[in-house]
């Protein structure tokens, strides 16, 4: 952990004005990179010899529909030698490209097109940005948050056209959403007797049958 | 006359072979599932490989971001249905980082010795049939026996030889069914004997060596490369094991060594999965002999359901049960990527929290998918008869691929 720690100040302190920090978050490292700066960090973290980050386990996207920069595109590496993980952040909304990486990986050929296909994610110099995942002609990106979970169209075998044919989904019962956040999480506060029986004791959970917690 | 001399003709133009495209699959046996194929053929030579999949995608990752964590976790069987409970270990030891318990020994033990039965599954069925690709039927008939018997154990502790749902986010479904220890330890012991077997019939088998030796080879630079992970990197020279180098649940309990290829090439990972599998019994082994006694799963019922008896009688347990399966328990905001080292390599999840119920972003790394990308340079300049060894090496599933 230290020499995580370590690690990141030191790779900060090399890519200055490439990166905008990072973080900690249960003891895994998480760089925050600019976007068009994306391939001189990998480059160096793949090169250096504090780094030796060599595999590129995984490239894969997150969507938050309300910021500006709505697509997240987390890029995660592992140094074999150091027996390190790192995972790099960037930012980007629907326009914007982020460079490819697949010069510098070879693997990340399709993972970005994976991300394209998912999010709909722009990678500027992958030379095979296909779709790779959805149908053939499919349109849209399905991993959005505003892309509903039935999808747009359906398809079934036409007996009279003797060829599958495309249709608007038509669900015979309604899409059901259930809600089952509670409303009552916020009463651990206010203790009323009996209350003490659903605090979540420190060391475990003591049967009635054998006698109350200590709430 | 004269129409033999045409023939004679039209035979010498045609030696002038054009390059073609040949598709392949996406139903062929030796396609391991759904894969289709565009190969850009020289004749025989395999110029490129373009694999075309999605062709089992589900949307896997987009149903889990609608549903709570503990009906999430069914998917996981369902992505390589072959080592199903590898897969939930992934899962769950991401959700419990995230909620910061821990699972208590006796859990952890019982999760390695199935992660490892699912290993040695894994590898039983990827040889088979890569043998059977190559040509040899025997090996298949002998290991389908013997990999029923291990179902058994699955079907046993959870009631699905598949689809088993049984590795929680803090511990196990239930515990052990009594006898289940002795009688698995008796199948253990008999398996070297029948591994044995089945690599009399294929380590110094001419035929299947002249379909591997040399075939698919890839360099340690390009097995890192090419993100490869499990057998495929072990295969190429790099003693690199998850269980060993990050070691989760109670692996660092247990004796067992990495085997590794020095080659590179589909023999090399044939040898790499058949010592992987005398590594599993040993730690199959140790953990039946080390089982401790106690908990299977955390005690703490925010988490875990509590036992049916006791929802008899106290209210407070059915409350606790009633919220758990329709509410589900909130997981603290963050973010986490959790590996575990699966049959067929590294599989992760990176699991985002909003603080909800349900998973906000459920990402899934398979391994296949890096390894089947490979395909394309690793059949460069083959011929396409060893196009079908080197998918047999990869052990591809699509259900993780595809996701």
């Amino acid at each position: 952990m230290d020499a995580l720690k370590d690690l990141a100040d030191y790779i900060s302190e090399k890519m200055e004005g490439s990166l905008e920090g990072y973080r900690f978050d249960h003891e895994e490292l998480k760089l925050f990179a600019k976007a068009d700066e994306i391939k001189r960090i990998l480059n160096f973290l793949r090169d250096d010899k504090e780094c030796y980050f060599r595999v590129l386990i995984d490239i894969t996207g997150v969507d938050y529909p309300e910021r500006e920069q709505r697509f997240e595109v987390v890029y995660n590496l592992l140094s074999l030698r150091h027996n390190h993980r790192a995972r790099i952040s960037v930012f980007t909304d629907e326009e914007t490209p982020i460079p490819s990486v697949t010069d510098i990986f070879s693997c990340a050929g399709w993972f970005e097109r994976e991300v394209w296909d998912m999010y709909g994610v722009l990678f500027d110099g992958n030379t095979d940005l296909r779709r790779i995942l959805t149908d053939y002609g499919f349109e849209g990106h399905p991993q959005r948050k505003d892309f509903p979970l039935t999808g747009h169209v359906e398809l079934r075998y036409d007996d009279e056209l003797k060829r599958v044919v495309y249709e608007p989904v038509e669900l015979t019962q309604e899409f059901r959403n259930f809600d089952t956040l509670s409303p009552w999480e916020g009463l651990t506060d206010v203790q009323l007797p009996g209350d003490e029986k659903g605090t979540k004791p420190e060391h475990g959970w003591v049967s009635t049958k054998q006698g109350r917690t200590e709430g | 006359m004269s129409a033999v001399e045409k023939n004679t003709v039209d035979i010498s133009e045609e030696t002038q072979i054009k390059p073609y495209t040949m598709n392949f699959g996406p139903q062929h046996p030796a396609a391991h599932g759904v894969l289709r194929l565009v190969l850009e053929m020289e004749g025989e030579i395999v110029e490129r490989a373009d694999p075309h999949i999605g062709l089992l995608h589900r949307g896997t990752e987009k149903l889990i971001e609608h549903k709570t964590y503990t009906q999430a976790l069914p998917y996981f069987d369902r992505l390589d249905y072959v080592a199903p409970m590898n897969q939930e270990h992934a899962f769950a030891l991401a959700t419990e980082k995230l909620l910061g318990i821990t699972v208590p020994k006796r859990g952890q033990y019982i999760r390695v010795l199935y992660c490892e039965l699912g290993r040695i599954l894994n590898h039983i069925l990827n040889i088979t049939t890569f043998a059977l690709d190559v040509g040899a039927l025997t090996p298949a008939l002998w290991g389908f026996e013997e990999r029923e018997k291990g179902m058994e154990f699955y079907d046993r502790v959870c009631g699905a030889r598949l689809h088993a749902n049984y590795f929680r986010p803090g511990g196990v479904a239930r515990d052990l069914p009594a006898g289940l220890l002795d009688d698995m330890m008796d199948w253990v012991e008999g398996l070297p004997k029948f591994l044995n077997d089945i690599e009399s019939l294929l380590t110094d088998n001419r035929i299947f060596k002249q379909r591997t030796v040399d075939i698919g080879t890839v360099s340690t630079e390009d097995a890192l490369d090419w993100g490869f992970s499990g057998p495929m990197l072990r295969g190429s020279n790099v003693a690199w094991d998850l269980r060993k180098s990050q070691p989760y649940d109670s692996y660092e309990d247990f004796d067992f060594d990495i085997p590794v290829g020095k080659t590179g090439d589909c023999y090399a990972r044939y040898l790499v999965r058949m010592a992987e599998m005398y590594e599993s019994i040993k730690i199959m082994k140790q953990a039946i002999e080390k089982m401790p006694d106690g908990d299977c799963k955390t005690n703490d019922y925010k988490v875990c359901p509590p036992p049916r008896a006791e929802m008899k009688s106290s209210m407070e347990a059915m409350i606790h049960h009633f919220k758990l399966y329709t509410e589900g328990y909130h997981v603290p905001k963050g973010e986490t990527y959790t590996a575990v080292e699966a049959p067929k390599g590294e599989f992760g999840v990176f699991l985002v929290s909003d603080g909800t119920n349900r998973p906000y972003r459920c990402r899934i790394r398979a391994p296949g998918f890096p390894h089947l990308q490979a395909l394309d340079f690793m059949s460069k300049g083959h011929q396409l008869a060893d196009t079908v060894s080197i998918i047999g090496s990869l052990d591809i599933v699509f259900g993780e691929i595809d996701r």
